[in-house]
């Protein structure tokens, strides 16, 4: 194996530490994931813009910054793909919609700052589902991602660029953001670490808004120490973000490594009956968490089941919620500002090319969650709709708080199936709904909750989800690599060679 | 309306029929330091689109962070106008398109204002009028759209616009009165009344500049009318962004007359907002509410509650300073003036001035006389208010000193201050200027009054046989000689002292 094709098969936390020792350089590591880029990518085509020649200025500014002695955190040099939906500075950003192509932000989101500040080098931006809507990248407005595992399989989504650039070894690192499951169902269908942090722990400040109460940025990896030190390099309180937490970051790569000891005593693991019960699961899947499920039980974890009544109708309050506050997140999209244009010929009038720009500019899916959006907070329809998910959200919230005084974290499939084929879901969009069944309840709730590989259905990776309280993300870390301590090899590590 | 007596006869006709109701929704711009969301300045006149950033832009993935000093100047206001505070309010989205408004939605407060259910009293010609208060809630600005191409400056006929985004954020409370009724006659007055308040308590309160002329405070009027016993309020209009007192009088009187023509030809009135133009004095109908948004509110969630602290809260209210209404009652004692010159003062706008005028040293009598007498009347020759005269305070203080130390009589003075006012300068440099100082070299004096005595032997002669009276011959003689610039109180101890008499 080359030197290059070494760097592409090494985890973030090893790059990081070889490039510190001098072993090898930023540069060079960045240059061997452009080439795997530009290799593979034909065929996955898991990222909308490449940064080249700006990637590899960036990682000789930092090696020059290690040359010069100053320290930079763990992850100094490793590069990071970072999902379309987060600002980069000067760097296209589209959120994979045709109404902002051309946009260059003139800002970095935080998250980015906090990249760029701690030495990570940013490879270009990744492919999602329109404005983060849906779940298998096929919204997206620049074509679908291909899961690595099979070509003709969606990757997940809305984060499904992000999942299968890091599955693909087009990256080490990447960030998603998960509104009801984008960075953790993308990470279950593609065998990849997929963490949604406490709501709040990591700043929103340039994340294209979908879901404002929902949505948070998180990383996605091959292993979950990887995830970890991400997390800490991107999380903390931001103030430009009045929704962010002003407290330390959990100690996430402290409890990574606790956990990959293998030893989960005196850990409680609730299995959530109800999602057990509930119908549409495949049975590959479930025999995948029945057995990840046995292997906690087997490191010492006490395993008991509890009940969350209300997580039923945390899908149906999401298609409520998620949509009123995209209708408005999105009515910004008018081509007055920025974006796309569509029929200023000079003969129209506003509310015209408004409407030609809308019309050409959203997507499928975009257009129908801002129109049921617009209807749940219409005047006589607010308090039956948006009100009333409203009220659901706090129950699902006591149901968590309740399952909480009796266990340390919950344990539930990640999603009901493994990847699909393209198109199979696209013609019901209820039936797409469906994957986000079991990630949906964290995001109402605010809490953290993480996709780790646990197995294989069919030949294709199933995800365990651990699901942990508000600021207790420490606790999902731990049991995640505990149970991925158990692999050897680890499952992400099994991705099939794709061929172009 | 040709004139005032027509148009109070036809306020009488419409009442004879009517009842009025009011509403008032005045926005008061903050003068914080930074915008309500962002740390953009919010200097007034800047060059456009330079005091922007991607918060108040609206861009993409930009976050709001609510300004603590708009918070409180928001308490203040509502604490000012007895209103009661929220221990826990929120923000909330109004979604409507607008190509001024970056988001496409305003962030503004819904059904959780932070200030709620309060009162204000005004005055119109000594009555007194409670207004209830509703709610004082915070918004942003939008920015400002100029229509190039049309002949009215409005976009319809326009061929392209310009956006300015510098106000787009600037921090705003709107303060919605409770209906008015039963104003009758003087409904116009307790409108313009009650806007007049609010920008003299926002301006006690620091909390803004309260500039009416750069829309610092303008005011959104609510006018309908329903027949005399009815129970139920007619439909009314709104006529938006209202940015003058005397705009909001002439806006309630117009929109009186014109519904109730309506209403006496059998019509409906339409619920829509409408514009008032300030050249012809008349309102002109625009959006029709009944098409207009749903504004589909709903809690902004990028923003987390307000709660203010109850404590921090009776700090705020211990440390209010004077309000406009005590203000008056105090210095209407310290100045020992009738409740009648108060309204004297009131109307004419000069109550500022005079305080301030006895700021600078003047005494509160000549204060008034000097703006009531004067000053009004050139204000009223030049059809403007006492406040765009170009004579300050300190130049009128300045003016009653010289006469007071004898260097100005009243004649001199009255001419100095039309030098002043003709931008000659203070009124020292004037009266220097003009070489208009009175006489008071008694030496120069003497000879006149030997020169007037000498000239007029048998008057001189009455004089000094008892005919004191008599001598107002010689004084004019001598105020003759000395083109008035002497004393005549002077000139007058002179002669007699010369004739030998007292």
């Amino acid at each position: 194996m080359s030197e290059r094709q070494r760097a592409t098969h090494r985890t973030a936390a090893e790059l990081g530490a070889a490039i510190a020792t001098g072993e090898t350089t930023s540069a060079e590591v960045t240059r061997a994931y452009l080439d795997r880029i530009g290799a593979v990518d034909g065929a996955v085509h898991a990222f909308l813009h490449v940064a080249g020649d700006a990637a590899v200025a960036q990682a000789e500014e930092v090696d020059r910054r290690i040359a010069a002695g100053e320290k930079l955190g763990p992850l100094a040099g490793v590069p990071v793909a970072v999902k379309d939906i987060l600002t980069t500075k000067g760097m296209p950003t589209t959120a994979a919609s045709k109404i902002l192509s051309g946009w260059l932000p003139p800002y970095d989101a935080t998250v980015v700052l906090r990249l760029r500040d701690a030495g990570l080098v940013v490879l270009g931006k990744t492919n999602m589902d329109e404005f983060a809507m849906g779940s298998s990248t096929e919204y997206s407005a620049y074509g679908p991602t291909r899961n690595p595992w099979d070509l003709g399989r969606i990757p997940g989504g809305s984060g499904g660029g992000s999942a299968a650039a890091v599955a693909a070894r087009e990256a080490p690192l990447a960030i998603g953001t998960d509104t009801g499951g984008s960075i953790r169902q993308p990470g279950a269908v593609t065998g990849t670490v997929g963490a949604k942090p406490t709501y709040g722990g990591v700043s929103r400040y340039g994340l294209i808004a979908f879901s404002s109460s929902l949505d948070q940025a998180g990383p996605v990896t091959r292993t979950v120490l990887d995830a970890a030190l991400l997390h800490e390099v991107i999380g903390g309180h931001d103030p430009c973000d009045s929704t962010s937490i002003d407290a330390p970051v959990p100690a996430v790569a402290e409890a990574a490594r606790r956990g990959a000891s293998g030893d989960l005593t005196g850990v409680k693991v609730g299995v959530v009956r109800e999602f057990a019960a509930a119908e549409g699961a495949e049975p590959g899947v479930v025999a995948a968490f029945d057995a990840a499920v046995a292997t906690l039980t087997k490191l010492g974890a006490e395993v008991v089941e509890v009940s969350c009544p209300h997580f039923e109708y945390a899908l149906p309050a999401y298609y409520l919620i998620a949509p009123s506050e995209c209708s408005s997140n999105l009515a910004r999209f008018d081509g007055v500002r920025y974006g796309l244009r569509s029929g200023d010929d000079g003969t129209r009038a506003l509310e015209e090319v408004m409407s030609l720009t809308r019309e050409a500019g959203f997507g499928p899916e975009v257009k129908r969650r801002i129109m049921l959006g617009t209807y749940a907070l219409s005047a006589g329809y607010y308090d039956a709709y948006y009100g009333q998910a409203q009220k659901v959200r706090t129950l699902v919230t006591r149901d968590f708080t309740a399952a909480f005084e009796q266990v340390d974290v919950l344990a539930a499939p990640t999603t009901p199936f493994v990847a699909f084929p393209f198109g199979s879901r696209t013609a019901d969009p209820t039936a797409m709904y469906l994957a986000d069944l079991y990630t949906i309840p964290s995001n109402l709730y605010g809490g953290p909750a993480i996709s780790v590989p646990c197995g294989l259905s069919e030949g294709l990776p199933v995800g365990l989800q651990i699901m942990a309280p508000t600021m207790a993300d420490d606790r999902m870390y731990r049991v995640a690599a505990a149970l991925e301590s158990t692999q050897e090899p680890r499952l992400a590590d099994q991705t099939p060679e794709v061929t172009a | 309306m040709s004139t005032a007596s027509t148009a109070t006869g036809e306020l009488a006709d419409v009442l004879s029929r009517y009842e009025v109701v009011l509403g008032l929704e005045v926005h008061v711009e903050l003068g914080t330091r930074t915008k309500m969301f962002c740390s953009c300045p919010t200097v007034f006149g800047a060059e456009p689109n330079t005091q922007i950033c991607p918060v108040c832009l609206g861009l993409p993935g930009a976050l709001p962070v609510v300004n603590a000093v708009g918070v409180e100047s928001a308490i203040r206001i509502g604490l000012a106008l007895d209103c009661s505070i929220a221990e826990w309010c929120r923000f909330a989205r109004k979604n409507y398109f607008y190509p001024d408004m970056p988001k496409n939605f305003q962030t503004s407060q819904y059904d959780e204002p932070i200030c709620f259910d309060g009162a204000l009293d005004v005055d119109v010609d000594g009555k007194t009028v409670r207004i209830g208060i509703e709610r004082a809630h915070m918004e942003e600005d939008t920015g400002k759209s100029t229509h190039v191409g049309g002949a009215t400056g409005r976009i319809h006929g326009a061929t392209h616009s310009l956006v300015d985004f510098n106000r787009a954020g600037i921090p705003l409370v709107e303060i919605v009165t409770k209906p008015i009724v039963g104003t009758g006659a003087d409904a116009p007055a307790v409108a313009r009344a009650y806007v007049a308040a609010i920008r003299d308590i926002v301006r006690a309160l620091g909390v803004s500049d309260a500039r009416m002329d750069q829309g610092s405070v303008r005011a959104d009027v609510n006018v309908s009318l329903m027949p005399i016993g009815a129970s139920e309020f007619g439909t009314r209009t709104e006529t938006k962004n209202v940015n003058s007192l005397r705009s909001v009088e002439r806006t309630v009187r117009y929109e009186m007359v014109r519904q109730a023509q309506i209403l006496d030809d059998g019509g409906v009135i339409v619920q829509e907002t409408r514009h008032f133009n300030e050249a012809t004095g008349e309102t002109v109908g625009g959006r029709t509410k009944e098409t207009a948004t749903d504004y589909r509110y709903f809690p902004e969630p990028d923003l987390v509650p307000v709660a203010p602290d109850p404590a921090w809260v009776a700090e705020l209210r211990a440390a209010l300073p004077e309000l406009p209404a005590a203000k008056r009652t105090r210095l209407r004692a310290e100045w020992g003036l009738s409740e009648l010159d108060m309204q004297a003062i009131d109307n004419a706008g000069a109550f500022e001035l005079i305080e301030a005028t006895v700021a600078a040293g003047a005494g509160p009598e000549s204060a008034r006389k000097w703006w009531l007498g004067e000053l009004s009347r050139h204000a009223n020759e030049a059809g403007v208010e006492l406040s765009e005269l170009s004579v300050t305070p300190a130049h009128v203080a300045e003016l009653q000193s010289l006469v007071d130390g004898g260097r100005l009589n009243d004649k001199l003075a009255r001419g100095v201050l039309a030098g002043v006012l003709a931008g000659e300068g203070t009124p020292t440099e004037v009266m220097t200027a003009r070489g208009v100082e009175v006489v008071s070299d008694t030496g120069a004096l003497t000879t006149a009054v030997d020169e007037a005595i000498a000239a007029n032997p048998d008057v001189a002669e009455k004089v000094r046989s008892g005919k004191v009276a008599a001598a107002g011959v010689l004084v004019g003689a001598v105020m003759k000689t000395t083109r008035g610039q002497a004393d005549a109180k002077t000139v007058r101890e002179l002669i007699l002292g010369r004739l030998g008499v007292q």
